[in-house]
């Protein structure tokens, strides 16, 4: 019995990972929760308002992303555009190749591996660098990362400390504390004799041209202090009508992420350095990256367009902890990458349809999200989609007998009564593959039909006495 | 590239052109973002401290308090603004090494570096640094201990005022507490790239 690629990919996962993904994610979504409700009275309020906001820049994009090109050329910063992925790494390419750059250290950023930079400049003799923690293992490691704010939460300090010995960054040990020294001491001396620095944007404003970049480890910092060149990859999405909008979104983007008030460094970034600042880039550079983000505006999904990619979906997502983000086959895992990474695609949309359907549908993504978004009701847009365009589904049960069954009131009444001897009778044994696979990982309740039907009878017999429901519970 | 400017304008067009309505910007109220504790905030001195210390951060009480800490700690060479050193050095006793300028051949040379503060923000207890303040953006993030400078007057209530205080300055930076991360099995460990130590000082 063939199932769905995500599926297979989620059956296969070791105990050790699930665990720490699992652990992991739920421990980041409660302590989000706590401080948001600590801190406001009101948090729905500022997610809805930070998701009209959003909204109103997606669909505004055509008289924004021109009116922060021309900020941006004011402020003394370079501009180039890339419609695609290739056409992203080249522009970074020419940008290191005019100066003769063989050595890039990269902060954090998504769209960098949207793209594949780091192959694309290996194979032109670039050195490029991960300096986030959690990146730079994955890169060790040659792995991927598997959650967007928390690459590594799919490996345990054993596994770290195993990697380390392997790339002679000291004798075996496990401990979080030598493991993060370790690389504090090998990434700075890497700052240090780097050419340009590589970082995404958490956010672009408009109005000032203002650059945004966050983290908690103060990489991006150094790499804007130590190297004489910066080069800013940023999707077309990530921009901000105000400065003063920066409040509401810092505020949430921290809380919703990492369950801080504030993460420890926000950087506001407008130019090359001031003169007379002795460190820090004489050149900066921004490339605006589309790389199928104009489908995805063309779609009828443009709302997940507003993510300014948190993490909070993957943390609360059922189907995430117990399937990690590499079954996602995608950057961006969880229930944002279930939308955006099959629309990314744009016409090769089917060989990701297979991921809105890894959903119970709960609605847990669009409650924490800081921006609001729909998200089960854009899983259901592209569930539609696959089934219109008739994509395979491979695992689907078919559907056609449960349609004659569903329109035909007798026959259902007929199939009601049948169906309790599904009880008696090892399912092992039920002649339908696509109910063997799904048993095979779930356990089928006792058989109830039919219970609705007398509830509702005695309810039309007796007004009132359908008030409670008998056995049918929520 | 020219091309692929316009190329990404017109599909956004494209995209775009079937909408009848653009959403609109919302208008708030700024104040809205402000948590809960702030409707009742005392002294943001006081205030600042407790945000602060409550992400590891710490507060100098003077200038002698600063040398007093530094050296119980051992750390006794590092960096300083040239123009704060004269007004420092006399709290601060022959065992330590201090230099006015920040050799990034020698990085590991430096246990602290002590830089000025463009400000500070009292509802997180930020410290602000910007290029027009800051003299060596790596003499404030190398050293393990950083130690900044600022000017009481300075201290703002909230991100809102840090907000509207961002200016012109080409880059402005809040450090709001020791680098750290919790990469490794969700485990809070400080000191990464940046300081692993935050101090502030407050002058008049």
């Amino acid at each position: 019995m063939r199932t769905q690629r995500i599926d297979q990919a989620a059956a296969r996962l070791g105990a050790e990972t699930r665990a720490a993904v699992y652990d992991g994610a739920k421990i980041g979504h409660e302590k989000r929760t706590k401080l948001l409700f600590d801190h406001y009275a009101d948090p729905n309020r500022l997610r809805e308002l930070a998701g009209e906001i959003k909204q109103h820049v997606v669909e505004n994009l055509d008289t924004y992303l021109p009116a922060v090109e021309a900020r941006l050329v004011a402020n003394g910063v370079k501009v180039h555009w890339a419609s695609t992925a290739e056409a992203a790494c080249e522009a970074v390419h020419a940008i290191l190749r005019a100066r003769g750059a063989t050595k890039l250290v990269k902060a954090k950023t998504m769209v960098s591996e949207e793209i594949e930079l780091e192959g694309y400049l290996r194979e032109r003799g670039i050195e490029s660098l991960e300096t986030d923690l959690g990146e730079f293992i994955v890169q060790l490691d040659h792995d991927r990362p598997s959650h967007i704010i928390k690459p590594i939460i799919h490996k345990n300090r054993r596994q770290i400390a195993e990697l380390f010995e392997r790339n002679g960054l000291g004798a075996y040990n496990d401990e979080p504390q030598v493991i993060t020294q370790r690389a504090r001491q090998f990434l700075r001396h890497k700052y240090l004799g780097a050419d340009a620095g590589l970082t995404g944007a958490n956010f672009m404003v408009a109005e000032s041209g203002r650059l945004v970049v966050v983290t908690n480890e103060g990489n991006s910092r150094f790499c804007l202090a130590a190297t004489r060149c910066h080069i800013a990859l940023v999707g077309i999405e990530k921009i901000l009508p105000r400065d003063r909008d920066l409040a509401l979104f810092l505020n949430l983007l921290a809380r919703s992420g990492t369950a801080q008030q504030l993460s420890v460094y926000n950087e506001f970034i407008l130019g090359p350095r001031a003169p007379g600042q002795p460190d820090g880039p004489e050149e900066m550079h921004v490339v605006f990256v589309d790389n199928g983000r104009t489908n995805v505006l063309a779609s009828s999904c443009r709302e997940i367009l507003r993510c300014i990619r948190c993490g909070a979906c993957l943390n609360v997502c059922p189907v995430y902890r117990q399937a990690g983000g590499h079954a996602y086959r995608s950057v961006y895992p969880g229930p944002v990458g279930a939308v955006l990474s099959p629309l990314l695609l744009g016409r090769r949309f089917p060989e990701k349809a297979d991921l809105p359907k890894a959903s119970s549908l709960c609605g847990a993504c669009n409650e924490v999200c800081p921006v609001n978004i729909p998200i089960p009701d854009l899983l259901l847009r592209l569930r539609d989609r696959a089934h219109t365009e008739r994509v395979p589904s491979p695992g689907t049960p078919p559907m056609g007998a449960w349609s004659i069954l569903a329109s035909q009131p007798a026959a259902w009444k007929v199939a009601l009564f049948g169906g309790r001897f599904l009880d008696h009778f090892p399912r092992s044994l039920v002649p339908v593959p696509a109910l063997r696979a799904w048993e095979s990982s779930r356990d089928l309740p006792k058989w109830r039909g039919g219970e609705f039907r007398r509830w509702l009878k005695l309810r039309r017999k007796r007004p009132g006495a359908g008030q409670s429901s008998p056995g049918i519970t929520p | 590239m020219a091309d692929d400017r316009e190329e990404i304008l017109s599909r956004v067009r494209g995209a775009l052109a079937p909408l009848k309505e653009r959403a609109r910007m919302p208008e708030y109220d700024g104040g809205l973002v402000l948590a809960r504790s702030r409707r009742d905030a005392g002294d943001p001195m006081a205030e600042f401290a407790v945000r602060l210390r409550a992400v590891n951060g710490e507060v100098a009480a003077d200038a002698a308090a600063l040398a007093a800490l530094l050296r119980a700690r051992g750390w006794t060479r590092g960096y300083c603004d040239p123009a704060l050193w004269p007004g420092l050095r006399a709290h601060f006793g022959p065992e330590f090494r201090v230099e006015t300028a920040f050799d990034r051949t020698r990085v590991d040379d430096f246990q602290f570096g002590i830089t000025r503060g463009a400000g500070a923000v009292a509802e997180t207890g930020t410290i602000i640094l910007a290029d027009a303040t800051t003299s060596s953006r790596l003499g404030a993030l190398a050293p393990w201990a950083h130690v900044a400078v600022i000017s009481r007057r300075d201290l703002l209530s909230d991100l809102t005022q840090a907000v509207a205080a961002l200016g012109s300055d080409p880059n402005v930076i809040w450090c709001t507490g020791p680098s750290k991360t919790a990469d490794v099995e969700g485990i809070l460990i400080e000191g990464v790239h940046g300081p692993g130590v935050q101090i502030a000082l407050f002058v008049d």
